[in-house]
């Protein structure tokens, strides 16, 4: 479904992505973690193509690319197609000011798959609904909290009906209390049977929903495995330190 | 003081009125053809292509860069000899008044779209957008409003550099007061009439771009 091979980035002499090599099924739940600065970030927007990978390949769906000396990126076209098919959703959320809640959902339909708008506005009405704000359809998203924002941005890269989901830190920007809002949201998604690869810090949500956990550090991914034993019971002596917080504050639900 | 007032000099109201005219023509029509000229070549710098960048730049940093009198200057008295043409006083001053705007607009309008949030570009791009999608649906219409008020503060300053259309003896308001100034001997009568007229059509301006501001600053 999604799968990259030895993925490098370098930004000049940073080395920021080692060659990274995952495989995300269909339906399948994919979390990395990882201390700041590790590549998590890197990786998500490599995939994406928001960043231009210096190495590696890259496959999603049916579309195979690979990147390095004499394998220019796409562009144009073929480039937006490809991000078309990729749902990304920021840590900034990051969305359109100048449209309410519903413009911002609709457009990407609109615009890019030249929907007709009264099945565009029907789309992202669905999605609102879906994310449990129905009635904020009008509302500016200055006028928004953050959760609300945050699940019109999920709702808004949902309505684009992308083939895999990636979730850049999606909570690390709001107050503690709106976070489980947005988690819902994902954990619906997940049973749903959407495939996502979400980067967290949230080790709770991790544990309930990931299929796959990997851990990252430095570029590369030192731990991969099933949630229980990744988050558990880690055996790089880096992830142990880095999930001691998570084992020691007790893993309540 | 001893300087006897005589106000009778600037009683000419028929000529007064042609400057007027003279003036706001110049100025609406430069601060349009200049907009135009700005949108354009800011849309130009903008570009990753350095042989679209590069001319653009030289023509910006060139006309902002000199002085707009010399400009003027160049234009009626220089360019005819290259082109071996001579251009009409209103032509040359025409020209050198737009791209002098121009080049001013066009960094006002880059300014303008480089201000907005680089996540704005990242999450049009993440849904699928060409670059033509999202300058049209996304990126324009912030940046637009963010332009309005320096883009009127240029107007107004526009308005003002007109007074340098003088130079060419183009029947402006400065060129007027300056002939009426020779016929009368009124320096002091008729310069500060002719400021006072300046102030009377740029003071509404200032007030409606305050008005904008606030408007768009929701």
């Amino acid at each position: 479904m999604i799968r990259t091979v030895d993925l490098c980035k370098r930004y000049g002499d940073l080395e920021a992505l080692c060659g990274v090599s995952l495989s995300v099924a269909e339906g399948d739940v994919f979390v990395v973690i990882g201390p700041s600065g590790c590549g998590k970030s890197t990786l998500l927007r490599c995939i994406h193509l928001l960043e231009e990978p210096t190495s590696g390949t890259i496959q999603v769906g049916k579309d195979t690319i690979t990147f390095g000396l004499g394998h220019p990126m796409p562009s144009g076209r073929a480039l937006a197609r490809y991000r078309a098919n990729i749902g990304m959703v920021f840590q900034q959320f990051n969305l359109f000011p100048h449209k309410t809640a519903l413009e911002n959902v609709m457009v990407g339909p609109a615009v890019v798959k030249k929907m007709r708008d009264e099945e565009a506005r029907e789309l992202a009405r669905e999605l609102l609904a879906k994310v449990g704000l129905s009635d904020k359809e009008n509302v500016y998203p200055a006028n928004l909290s953050g959760g609300q924002a945050q699940r019109v941005a999920i709702a808004r890269a949902l309505a684009m009906k992308p083939e895999v989901m990636l979730f850049d830190e999606v909570t690390s920007a709001l107050d503690p209390e709106l976070v489980g809002e947005v988690l819902e949201v994902l954990k619906r998604l997940a049973k749903e049977g959407t495939t996502m690869i979400v980067v967290t810090h949230e080790m709770a949500f991790a544990r309930d929903v990931a299929d796959h956990v990997c851990f990252m550090e430095a570029g590369l991914i030192v731990e991969q495995g099933n949630a229980t034993e990744v988050l558990l019971r880690p055996q790089n002596p880096r992830a142990q330190a880095f999930l001691s917080r998570f084992h020691g504050a007790g893993n309540e639900t | 003081m001893g300087y006897r007032w005589d106000f009778s000099a600037i009683l000419q109201f028929s000529t007064w009125l042609n400057a007027i005219k003279i003036t706001l023509l110049y100025s609406i029509g430069t601060v349009a053809g200049g907009m135009i000229v700005g949108g354009i070549c800011g849309v130009g710098l903008l570009s990753h292509r350095r042989w679209v960048t590069a001319p653009v730049y030289a023509y910006v940093e060139l006309f902002r860069c000199t002085p707009l009198l010399v400009q003027i200057v160049w234009f009626y008295y220089a360019l005819p000899i290259i082109l071996d043409y001579s251009l009409p006083a209103w032509l040359a001053s025409a020209l050198g008044l737009t791209l002098y705007q121009g080049a001013f607009c066009a960094e006002i309008f880059r300014g303008g779209v480089v201000s907005i949030d680089k996540g704005q570009w990242q999450a049009a791009r993440a849904l699928g957008m060409t670059y033509g999608q999202l300058m049209w649906h996304i990126i324009l219409p912030q940046a637009t409003r963010r332009m309005v008020p320096p883009f009127v503060n240029q107007g107004v300053l526009q308005l003002k550099n007109t007074s340098l259309l003088y130079v060419v003896a183009v029947p402006d308001l400065m060129y007027t007061s300056s002939l009426i100034v020779g016929a009368t001997y009124r320096p002091l009568e008729v310069y500060t009439f002719v400021a006072l007229l300046y102030f009377l059509l740029l003071y509404p301006a200032t007030v409606f771009s305050k008005r904008l501001e606030q408007r768009f600053d929701r």
